[in-house]
This record gives structure tokens, sequence and C-alpha cells, in this order.
């Protein structure tokens, strides 16, 4: 028997093709989705409405569904201090009813028809989708927008949810040692910037989060001028744009946000170096974070390049990782690395590995370096690069076959600042990095005073592997 | 939100296990979308069912062969499961490394996966590459050549992922229900595999296996996309028509689960998670929709069942609760579970057991039935059909089950036959025994 699999996670699964332990920011990468082939790819559209809310049309007439998204430019690393995990919390009571619809009744209207709904909080952004037949659209796009402006919440409704939501963090996180591990490497990386807290929030500050947190985030950020609306699917541009207009451009706008400034980092100055020991290990690992520039912060075509690098380095079992550390020393069972990209401000460029029974975590992180070092040295082939390239854009043009992929790149990349041509030149640029540029960044940001490293371990007394 | 709210940009995704388990099988489209389906059979006998688009250069199969982790050889436990990662290290006179390179270079998609009843497997191509992935497809199918060094290498990497099931909660309750319902049954086995299994194996072990479940006799295809019959006849009869024809596959008897058990695991861990198990049936039972009308209204409903809104809503007692219906082809059971922190656990519990026989004893309500109807119907097409590659998928699903070529038109109509009566016998049929109950953590309050 294999349980069938949800919609949320094919999503996921098909928008983290080339990074696989990241998130859904990865399928920034996917960006150029459809360039490649324009003869056959949609025409996506965009406009914005009075009100300022953008929207934007992903046409595919293949099946009679619809994918609705409202992508917010607001997500954890908007949070005032102290108040961790508000944006995720707010996300959950998104779903709790407003002035004139009773909680749940959203999301019955979807069951009633068949839909599928949910919504996802990252560090830059925030979105709530359905997935309906073409008729319901209107009614989807009025409840949205509604949702926009209208929410109501109550003590009695809220309190149940904060403590799903710490169950959600009990699931995630808690029961994890690896993820454990992930959020105190992240917040010994960033030492000013917000990216450094857990987007779920640190389980105390949730305890404390009330009404008028998710209110106040609310009032701050849910605004049409900061929002962006995503249809994909069976629909037309005027149709949408008529629907859109009826609905979403009745809605105040209800704040100014402005301009999104976080604080920023200092030059990182000393490497850092973190250990965890867990009776739940069985496998120690290796991971190993750069600070490193996102294709929002990134200068001139750095992002492209570090994603090659990447690429190159620890994609998959053709890479350089892999073949030194699995294939040729036998040193470990795993080893790879991988880019974030898709981040409004500096991000992470990774490194992980498992060592083989019988090898250390020492040994491990040793060849690792050594294979960085080389890099630096004598830097990438062409071929290398051609390689990489050819399979990045190839992988890009899979996206046409699915109207959400499609939708989660587009929201996802012109949240974070990108145009559709961005987005749709993505192919070219990939196609454009150099050796000499891939060597160029390597050397600018894989050093080790810009560096977490991290050991997971299993308990002292229970340690087979440590040598 | 509510299932997959946080995409957790700081730690690995695929570290956390979903909750929100919907049922076991994929259920078909419903009327209102005709799929133009064509079935086409190849000089050499394979079967194929085809939806020909053109919209997108792409052409996306599915496949899947009879047969499953129950075929492991005894003692040989984890075989189908190192199947699936050795078939694409190296087939024919290329090596792994090569092969990989040769699979990169030509960046079709491609999976493998070894179910409890069935091996399958699915492709993506772009129609301009089609030739060479067409090529490395059936190299992979029929001339794998498993060489010790990367059968070794996967090896150690699954034995890695045994190791570290030993201390996840979600696989020592997944362990304990399979070993109690199952008993002595080959669905009792380990799928994965033990660390004992694992290291015993061997290329010969995986050939073996493959000799035996990959034939033409157990052989399902679905394939939608830029592909006429013509063509894909030739491909069917050549990455397909040289395997045996006949499948030797070790009959798998039928077995009817025996509920009642209580097992508590101990573990240190902050959430406890629970696990309750209830009599089933197969998809082929004549009261299989109003079981799975049932179960949506119980708990398979993600947002609108009653078990999310009295456990997570209310009460706020967990992140993910559910109910489904494991379908096997030789057996069946009703699982319902959830996870929630030590010191609420029997609170959980006690409102889970309450839920499940409430719902045996009174069945829905009319208005309940009624929106799980419209739900089951309408969610087909948007759930199903909305890409080339799970429209493969279902073309696969619906021959894996016999449920007939007219099955997506005719499925509307399978689901109005259920009358509430129904819905209420079979909730008192699978519901009303006494659960096996697994807690594994330290469940108090």
């Amino acid at each position: 028997m294999r349980p069938s699999i949800a919609l949320a996670t094919a999503i996921l699964a098909a928008s983290t093709y080339f990074v696989p332990i990241s998130g859904i920011v990865a399928s920034n990468s996917l960006s150029g989705a459809f360039a490649q082939s324009e003869k056959s790819g949609p025409v996506v559209t965009s406009f914005t409405l009075d009100n300022g809310l953008q929207v934007v049309v992903i046409p595919d007439r293949r099946a009679p569904v619809v994918t609705h998204m409202v992508w917010y430019k607001a997500g954890a690393a908007d949070e005032p201090p102290g108040k961790s995990g508000i944006a995720h919390y707010l996300e959950h009571l998104m779903f709790k009813g407003t002035k004139t619809v009773k909680n749940g009744e959203f999301s019955a209207k979807i069951a009633s028809i068949g839909g599928q709904e949910n919504a996802f909080t990252s560090s830059d952004y925030t979105a709530y989708f359905q997935r309906i037949t073409p008729e319901a659209l209107p009614e989807m796009m009025r409840l949205e927008a509604d949702r926009m402006e209208n929410l109501v919440l109550t003590n009695e409704i809220i309190i149940p949810e904060r403590d799903v939501v710490q169950e959600e963090r009990n699931a995630r996180t808690e029961n994890n040692p690896g993820s454990l591990l992930r959020e105190a490497m992240s917040a010994a990386m960033y030492q000013n910037h917000p990216y450094g807290i857990p987007i779920i929030g640190w389980q105390h500050e949730v305890n404390a989060l009330d009404k008028d947190d998710a209110i106040a985030f609310y009032d701050k950020y849910y605004t049409p001028n900061n929002a962006i609306l995503v249809v994909a699917g069976d629909v037309d541009v005027e149709t949408v744009r008529k629907l859109a207009t009826d609905t979403y451009g009745k809605v105040a706008r209800r704040a100014e946000p402005g301009e999104r400034m976080r604080p920023t980092e200092p030059p990182p100055r000393a490497a850092r170096r973190l250990e965890m020991s867990d009776a739940r290990v069985r496998t120690p690992s290796f991971q190993r974070l750069y600070l490193a520039p996102s294709y929002y912060s990134d200068e001139d075509g750095e992002a492209e390049a570090l994603e090659i690098l990447s690429a190159i380095l620890g994609g998959g079992s053709t890479s350089r990782l892999y073949r030194e550390l699995v294939v040729e020393q036998k040193i470990a069972t795993s080893a790879g690395a991988w880019y974030q990209g898709g981040a409004l401000d500096h991000t992470e460029f990774g490194f992980y590995g498992s060592p083989a029974p019988g090898t250390t975590l020492a040994q491990v992180e040793t060849r690792t370096q050594a294979v960085i070092d080389e890099l630096l040295k004598s830097g990438v082939t062409e071929e290398e690069v051609k390689r990489a390239s050819k399979r990045l854009i190839r992988s890009s043009i899979f996206t046409q076959d699915s109207q959400s992929t499609l939708a989660r790149i587009y929201g996802a990349s012109l949240t974070l600042g990108s145009t559709i041509k961005d987005v749709q030149d993505w192919p070219e640029r990939i196609a454009k990095v150099t050796p000499e540029k891939i060597l160029e960044v390597a050397k600018k940001y894989l050093k080790l005073n810009r560096s977490v490293t991290g050991y997971l371990k299993p308990e002292v007394d229970a340690q087979a592997n440590e040598g | 939100m509510k299932t997959l709210d946080l995409i957790n940009l700081k730690s690995a995704g695929k570290a956390f296990a979903r909750l929100a388990l919907a049922t076991a099988f994929l259920v078909v489209a419903p009327a209102a979308y005709a799929v133009d389906m064509k079935t086409i059979v190849s000089s050499k006998g394979v079967k194929a069912l085809l939806v020909e688009d053109y919209t997108v250069p792409l052409i996306a199969i599915s496949y899947s062969f009879k047969g499953g982790t129950t075929q492991d050889a005894p003692g040989k436990e984890g075989t189908a499961k190192l199947l699936t990662n050795t078939l694409d290290e190296g087939a024919g006179d290329i090596k792994s490394l090569a092969f990989q390179e040769a699979l990169d270079d030509n960046g079709m998609k491609y999976s493998f996966s070894a179910g409890t009843d069935s091996f399958s497997g699915s492709v993506q191509v772009l129609k301009p590459d089609a030739e060479r992935s067409f090529e490395l497809l059936t190299l992979m199918l029929n001339k794998p050549r498993f060489d010790a060094e990367p059968v070794g290498r996967m090896k150690a990497s699954r034995l890695n992922g045994l190791r570290a099931e030993a201390t996840n909660p979600q696989a020592i309750a997944s362990k304990a229900l399979r070993e109690n319902l199952f008993a002595d049954h080959p669905y009792s086995r380990a799928a994965n595999g033990t660390i004992e299994t694992m290291e015993g194996l061997t290329g010969t072990d995986l050939e073996d296996y493959r000799k035996r479940v990959f034939a033409k006799d157990n052989l399902v295809i679905g394939v939608v996309g830029a592909i006429s019959p013509d063509e894909l006849s030739k491909v069917l009869d050549r990455v397909f028509g040289d395997l045996p024809k006949k499948a030797k596959l070790t009959p798998v008897p039928e077995w009817k689960v025996a509920t009642g058990k209580k097992i508590q695991i101990d573990f240190e861990t902050p959430q406890t998670n629970i696990r309750l198990a209830y009599p089933g049936l197969k998809r082929d039972d004549k009261d299989f929709f109003a079981a799975y009308l049932m179960n949506y209204v119980l708990g398979g409903g993600s947002f609108s069942s009653r078990l999310y809104e009295e456990v997570r809503e209310k009460r706020g007692l967990a992140y993910g609760v559910y109910s489904y219906l494991a379908t096997y082809d030789y057996s069946g059971f009703t699982g319902v579970g959830t996870a929630t922190r030590a010191e609420r656990a029997n609170t959980a519990l006690e409102v889970l057991r309450a839920e499940v026989e409430r719902m045996a004893a009174e069945g829905p309500t009319a208005e309940e039935l009624d929106k799980a109807r419209r739900y089951i119907k309408g969610s087909y097409a948007i759930s199903n059909l909305d890409t080339s590659a799970k429209i493969a998928g279902v073309l696969v699903a619906i021959q894996s089950a016999d449920l007939g070529i007219d099955y997506i038109d005719k499925r509307d109509e399978y689901l109005d036959a259920v009358t509430l009566e129904d819905v209420k016998r079979v909730a008192a049929r699978l519901l009303a025994s006494e659960p096996t109950v697994i807690t594994v953590g330290k469940p108090q309050g």
C-alpha cells in the first residue's frame, strides 16, 4: 500500500527539483520555466489594479482546473522583535473567518466542490491558495479578497490554534534532532539579520503571541498594494481582469508597508562551529553553511554562478563531492552541496555529508574541504559548466506540465522583486555563466570566516562511529 | 496552514514526515472531464492506455508491475526497495558513473518505486530527446548491471536510513502496526528490509527479483503527451517488448487483520504518536465507495473531517490528525492517527476513540454524506487530471485495480449509488471492533 501523496507535497517535490534539501524558495531557481520553448509555453500576463494589487495570469487550458494564489510580501523576517512566529501563526488564523464569513466557511465552500487549499509561510512571503474548477473562481476571489481586510479573531478561536502551532513545531522541529541543529546553525549564521530566527518561531515566544500581535501584523502587511495575485490554469486574461477588479479591486489600501529593509549582516569575522549530541541520532552528519548572496541581493550574475557552482560541487551523483567522498574514497554514504538563491537578502550556500561506518565526521569535513580547496585552486572546466547549465535549463522545461508549479515560481519570484521577464530570462542567464565567474564567486564566498559548521552526533556512549 | 503551512527555509524539508495521510489508493476522475484515451497494443503484445496531447513538448509514461515488496525472497527483505536505487546505476555496456552522466545529459525525469503489491516507475521525457531517453529506459529495465561497487554504495545509503528508523517515532509506530496487524503474513515483513537482510543483499538478488517480477503479463502502462499511437507502439515494443511473457510471482494469501491489541512503546520524544487500526476492506469490495465516503467524513477530509474538528480545531491537540483506508491487494485495514504532546496524549486518544465509536454507532448524517459525495466527485479532476504526469498515473491506477476503461465516466454513478444506509452499515462493519492501539512516546494526561 502506498498512501496517495497530497497535492502540496507534489508541488513541493517539483519545486525542489534542484535543491532537494531546501524549501520552496528553491523553486525560484526553476524560474525560466518555459522560456526554453516559448513557442509552446504559456503567455504570462501581468497588470496592476488601482489599489496597487499586482495580478499575474498564466493560462494552461489543458484541464478544467484553476490555481488561485495570493502572495503577501511579508514573512517571518518581517516580524517585530520578540514576536517570532507571528507571520506563521497569522497564516493559520486567516482560516478563522471574517466579518461576514464564519470560521471554516471558506474551507467548507472549497471542499464542497472538491477543491484543494492550503497556505505557507517563508521568511520572505506568505501565500494562500486554492485549486478549483473555473466556475468556482469568482467565489474564491470574493472570499480571498474578503479576508484580505475583514479578518475577525476571538480568543476562543485563536488559543487552541496556538496549541496547534506548538504541535506543528513539535512535529517539525522538536521531534527531530537534525532540525534542532539546523535551527541553531541558522541562529549562529545570522548575527544581525532576522533569517536567524526560525519561521515557526521560538517556542517561548510563540507561547506568548496573542490576538493583538496577529492583528498588528495583519494590519501592517495584508493590503492589496503589498500582495500579488496569481491565477494559473483554465482561464483567460480578460476574465481574470474583470473578476479581480470586481473583488480585489474593492479592497482599500489598508497600509503602506514601504521598502523591505531588514537589519543587515556585518562582515563575518569568525568561523563558527556547533556540535549537538542527541540520543535519537543514529547516523552522524556534517553540515557547513556559508553566507552567500541571493538572486535578489547579489551583484551582477553572482547568484546564477553560485547555482551552477552548487550543481558542479554537489548536485547529484555525478557531482565532485559525491564522486570523491562516496564513490572514490568511500568515507561517506552521502555528500553534496546546495544553494538557496530565492531569498530577499543574503542567504546560504551549504554542504552536507554523512560518514560511512568506521569513518568520522572530521574525515568527511576534511575531505569536503579538500574538494572545495581544489576548486578554489583550479576552478571548473568549460565542460562541467556546460553540462550543469544544460541540465538546469532542461529540467526547467518540465515545469510547463504543472500549472501549480508555474504559479509558485511566478508568485515567489515576483513577490521577491523579479519581473516576468526576469523569470523568463533565467535559462538565458544560466547559459551565460562562465568558468571564470564561478571561480570568482567561489573565492569570494566560500571563505571560512563566512561559515558555520555543524556536527550532529549520537550521544557519547552510543557513539560507534566517532574516533 | 493546515496540513503544510510552513515551508521552512532553514531546515531540511524532507525531514518532516507528513502527518496527513489521505487514503491508500488513487481515486479516479469525474464524468464531466472526458479524458480521451486510446488502447494501444504493440506487435509484441504490450498494452498501454494513451492520451495524446501536444500542448507541451513532453511525454509522460507511468507503468506498474504487479508484485512489489511481497515478492522479496524470504530473508531478502529490502530487495525491491534496493532495486529502485540500482536500476539506474549502470546498464548494458555502460557503467555506473557513465550511465549517471548519460541520464544527466539527457535530462529525462524518472522514478522507480516499490509498493507493497507493485513495482512501478514513471518517466517524463522531452520530445526532442525522446529517442535517447527511451534507449536509456530500455537499458535500465532490461539490462541493469548491478555491479558490486554501486550496489554496495546504495546499500550503505539504505543502511543509514534503516539505522535512523530505529529512533524515528513514526517508523517505530508503523513497524509495530504492521507486525501486529499482519502477524506472519508477507505484509508484516519489513519492506525496507532490516539491517541484517540489507547487509546480505547482492546484485544476484536484484537480478533474480527483476527476472521474476518484470514481465508482460503483470504490467500496465499509461502514456500522456506528444506521441502518436504508431510512435508509441514502437516505443512499447522497444522498452517492454522483450521482457518475459509471464511473471513468476509468489502467491500472496488473503488475510483478515486481527485487532484489539494495546502496545505502548516507550520513547523519549516531545510528542506521542498514536495509531489505531480497525478492520478494513479491499479495493474490489462492493462496499468500497461507501467506506471511502465514510472515511472522508471521519478523518479523510483534510480540513473538514470530524477528527479534524474535534482534535485540532476545537481542542488544539494536534497539528495532524487523520483516518485512512489502507487497501492492499490481499487485505486491508482502517487506520486512525495523530501525534500530540505527552501530557495530552491520553486525552487525544480518548477523543479519537469516542469519534470512531460515534461513527460506528450512528454513521454520518445525511448532510455529511452529501458533502463527502460532492467533495469526492469534484476533487478527482482537480487533484488528478491537471498534469500529464498525474494523468499517466491515473491510467495506470485504473488498470491496476481493474476498474474498467469507462471508470472515469462511471465513477460519479458509483458514488451516487451509495445510500446513507450503506455508509452506516459499512461504518459498523469496519469500526465496531476493538482497535489495535499503538502509542510511541511517554503518554500521560
